[in-house]
């Protein structure tokens, strides 16, 4: 399996070495590989038909539980093969369609890269690993539906998705996490094992809420189904494979694959279901009234999206095994329609359905094969669409929780589609034809093989169904963890669910016959909707996104505002407070400070000091400032040289003369002082200054009172001379002890005199 | 005595935050001068303050309890000489910075753009 992603992987490197000669050949090569590699899963077939699940696993790090691990079950099963044949059913659809187009070896690199991560994300067993192909595929998803990149609406709706889907990323990321917490690994056995845990952890809720928003922002479920109708600027074989069979259904297959660790439980089917039935519903109903052929099948998508999640809400045996049947349905009818779509758009060069009249008269194995799709979508026998629809009638019916409620809101929907499919059929072959379509037909020909494939399966899997039971079976019995036997028969006898079909049939054709050719009440409707769904999402989507940048550049405005005193204020003030919270937990020190004012000519010193400080901050005049300042510092040198410290007074001294003497020389090129802050303002500063001061004294207090023992001092004090052979110690540390410090410090100055001879050197650059 | 020496600290620390909380460039290197100048004195008078007996020695015998800690002068030294050489290049970049943009205002400097 490793293999096989490790080959995708290069191939899709390697198209970008493959000569233009050949590289029209290129999509029908990728194909030919899609098409051996599921020739080789299907080999394994089997195997898992037998129970077996075939695993690889390569150890990374074990200890974080982070392994590449792959494993071959009966759900992987079921999506490989179909990720598999409908990738090589686009890439030959593609083949045709891209030809036109600049840069198609850059998409094919993007939808064959897109294949490998489909791929690894259904056959990964670990979670972590998983999820790197899960945002893989979103990426790319990006990637592609902005393949357009010159087209604005492409870009934007390719943000969008990237957007929704990264946010459900996220959020399926902090599940896996939360699960990996509980179980202790991110292994998928190990899971498994640890279900009831999982399921009886305090924390399961949460996890099943975060699962789902992966699950429902992947999957287009409401209200997040927008970024699947702007995904349509993607190219169309992108919208067949992506958007219809495969990404989309990534949602579905994490269900699946989560199923028997979270599902079944009472939280697990109150919110899917209700979710499920409101999409399936919305997307059916909002499809009727498009134009656009490729919307009209998006919202199908979103509709068949929401049958699928109703199925696995339901929980019984007979709604997965309906939702299995279903998924192979879909995704032959909806990329068959979808490369159709895209087949009309090249004949026509138009998306908007009132103008297909009468395009298929003349073409009548287009005709066949709208048909068999068409057919298939609204489920009507004997296609395989009918037996998918029967399967889920069935299991609404004899679903365990609001079962009647449920039926309903399904015949509804497929009400709605029967009438979708009627109208697109009938749209497309009746009606003036107005286009001379000779040439086209001839030309894009080959763009109905892959559509025409898929219809014969739709016809043939609808009156030979039972072919698929082998597939679905495994699949089942991963979920339910035991031999599963499916019978699927075109044939049911007469019972109730066949009535509900006739009874859906008729009113899908009634509901046709109304909106036919009844352009008024199709406006009306039209109208209503808009009026009843005045909420765009799509809209509300960009504006939201636009206010929440307009907050944060707010916020950054707020806190960077640029003004370097506020910066400072709210240092002092936040540290004012810690050093006052550390002053309040070491509450509680005895005070024996000498309180006397022995000697006093250092108690005059101290007063001098004081009141030049005061002059040096509130005078207005710089020379007086700087006199002040200096007659500050020299006072301080005497307070050093009275206790003991001989080095610091002179040090003091000399760097005091230095500074004055600089100052008063740089002083004479700066301006007075001006008066530049308000009343209020100084005052608020004073009350944090003075705040400020406050709180240093008394640490400066209570630091008087702590004794540090055993000092160093002794050990500096004994060596000094005899190691040293030095008399004073002070001069002894900085320059033997601690004598790296002082290289540094030297550094320090040197760099500052580099700088200030640099700075003062350098012309003048501007005025 | 330290009692004293205790509230001027406070003020120096006082006025230094005052002075940097100023818009004039001056003042704010003067205030940083403030700043430097009251922890070379918090720093110097926490190991405790003793008169008259600085930290000499004559041979290997010499008391350690009856001189003064010579660790905290070592490190205040090394701090006042740093000291020196950030308020010198502050001083240098400001007048240089005044001869370029005319500005003194630090309000006037919130854009990196001249």
């Amino acid at each position: 399996m490793i293999l096989v992603l490790i080959l995708y992987l290069l191939l899709a490197f390697a198209l970008f070495l493959i000569p233009k000669k050949v590289s029209k050949y290129t999509p029908v090569f990728i194909a030919l590989v899609q098409l051996l590699v599921f020739g080789l899963f299907l080999s394994f077939l089997p195997d898992i038909q037998n129970g077996k699940t075939i695993s690889s696993l390569v150890e990374w790090m074990p200890r974080l539980g982070l392994n590449l691990e792959f494993t071959l079950d009966g759900l992987s099963m079921v999506s490989v093969l179909l990720i598999t044949f409908i990738g090589f059913l686009v890439f030959i659809y593609a083949n045709t369609y891209m030809s036109s187009y600049q840069g198609t070896t850059r998409f094919y690199f993007y939808l064959l890269l897109f294949s490998a991560s489909m791929l690894g994300l259904v056959l990964s067993s670990n979670f972590i690993q998983m999820f790197i192909f899960w945002e893989l595929t979103s990426i790319l998803s990006f990637l592609l539906i902005s393949f357009f990149n010159e087209n604005e609406q492409a870009r934007k709706a390719a943000f969008q998705s990237l957007f929704v889907t990264g946010l459900g990323g996220l959020c399926l990321l902090v599940a896996i996490i939360l699960i990996g917490s509980i179980v202790g690994s991110y292994s998928l056995t190990d899971w498994i094992d640890k279900a009831e845990l999982i399921k009886n952890d305090g924390k399961y809720l949460p996890i099943l809420l975060l699962v789902l928003a992966g699950v429902f922002t992947k999957s287009a479920q409401f209200p997040f189904h927008f970024w699947l109708l702007g995904a349509m600027q993607a190219p169309t074989p992108v919208s067949a494979y992506l958007h219809s069979a495969t990404m989309v259904k990534a949602g579905i297959f994490l269900l699946a694959r989560l199923y028997p660790i979270l599902g079944g439980t009472q939280e697990w089917i109150n919110i899917i279901t209700p979710v499920g039935a409101i999409t399936m519903l919305i997307g059916a109903y909002l499809a009727i009234t498009q134009i656009d052929i490729k919307q009209i099948f998006a919202y199908t998508t979103i509709s068949a999206l929401g049958i699928l999640v109703v199925l696995f809400g339901i929980s019984t045996e007979l709604s997965i095994k309906a939702a299995f049947v279903f998924l192979f349905v879909h995704a032959f009818y909806k990329a068959s329609l979808f490369m159709l779509a895209g087949y009309f758009v090249k004949l026509t060069g138009s998306r908007i359905i009132n103008s297909y009249g009468g395009i298929l008269r003349k073409n009548l194995l287009g005709l066949i094969i709208v048909a068999v799709a068409l057919l298939s979508m609204a489920g009507i026998p004997p296609m395989f669409g009918f037996i998918g629809k029967e399967l889920i009638y069935e299991a609404k019916f004899e679903a365990p929780w609001l079962s009647s409620l449920l039926l309903i809101l399904g015949i509804l929907t497929n009400v709605l589609m029967v009438a979708v499919s009627l109208l697109v059929l009938f749209k497309l072959y009746l009606g003036e034809a107005k286009f001379d379509l000779g040439v086209a037909t001839k030309k894009y020909k080959l763009l109905l093989v892959s559509p025409g494939i898929l219809a014969v399966l739709s016809l043939g899997l609808g009156l030979f169904p039972d072919t698929l039971s082998g597939i679905i079976e495994p699949a089942l019995s991963y979920i339910y963890s035991g031999e599963a036997v499916i019978k699927l028969k075109l044939w049911h006898g007469f019972n109730t669910i066949l009535l509900l079909s006739a009874l859906t049939m008729l009113l899908g054709i009634f509901l046709f016959a109304l909106t036919y050719k009844n352009k008024r009440l199709i406006k009306g409707w039209q109208r209503m909707n808009v009026r009843l769904f005045s909420i765009n999402f799509n809209r509300s989507f960009s504006k939201g996104l636009s206010s929440f940048i307009k907050i944060s550049a707010k916020n950054t405005h707020f806190i960077q505002h640029g003004y370097i005193r506020y910066y400072l204020t709210t240092i002092i003030v936040f540290s004012s407070l810690l050093l006052l919270f550390q002053l309040y937990i070491t509450r509680g020190w005895e005070i024996n400070t000498n309180f006397s004012l022995q000697p006093y000519y250092i108690s005059g010193v101290v007063c001098i000091i004081t009141f030049s400080s005061l002059i040096s901050v509130f005078s207005k005049d710089g020379l007086f400032t700087i006199t002040a300042m200096a007659v500050t510092g020299y006072g301080i040198s005497l307070i050093y040289l009275y206790y003991s410290a001989v080095d610091l007074a002179i040090t003091q001294i000399i760097v005091e003369t230095l500074m004055v003497v600089m100052f008063v020389l740089v002083l004479r090129k700066l301006p007075r002082f001006i008066v530049v802050s308000s009343r209020a303002t100084k005052i608020r500063d004073g009350i944090i200054a003075l705040t400020f001061g406050l709180i240093m004294a008394m640490l400066a207090l209570k630091a008087l009172n702590v004794d540090i023992h055993p000092s160093i001092a002794d050990f500096l004090v004994e060596n000094s001379y005899t190691k040293a052979h030095g008399k004073n110690v002070v001069n002894v540390i900085l320059v033997d002890f601690r004598a790296l410090d002082t290289l540094g410090e030297v550094t320090v100055l040197v760099i500052a005199a580099l700088g200030v001879f640099t700075l003062l050197n350098v012309k003048k650059v501007r005025k | 005595m330290e009692i004293l020496l205790v509230a001027l600290i406070g003020l120096l620390y006082a006025g230094g935050v005052y002075l940097i909380l100023r818009r004039s460039l001056l003042k704010f290197i003067i205030g940083i001068i403030f700043l430097s100048n009251a922890t070379n004195l918090l720093v110097f008078i926490s190991a405790g303050i003793v008169h008259g007996k600085p930290a000499f020695v004559t041979g290997g015998d010499a008391d350690p309890s009856s001189m003064a800690d010579p660790l905290p002068q070592a490190l205040v030294l090394t701090a006042i000489v740093i000291g020196f050489g950030i308020v010198i290049f502050t001083l240098a970049l400001k007048s240089k910075f005044y001869s370029v943009t005319d500005k003194d205002d630090s309000d006037e400097i919130k854009e990196t753009d001249i």
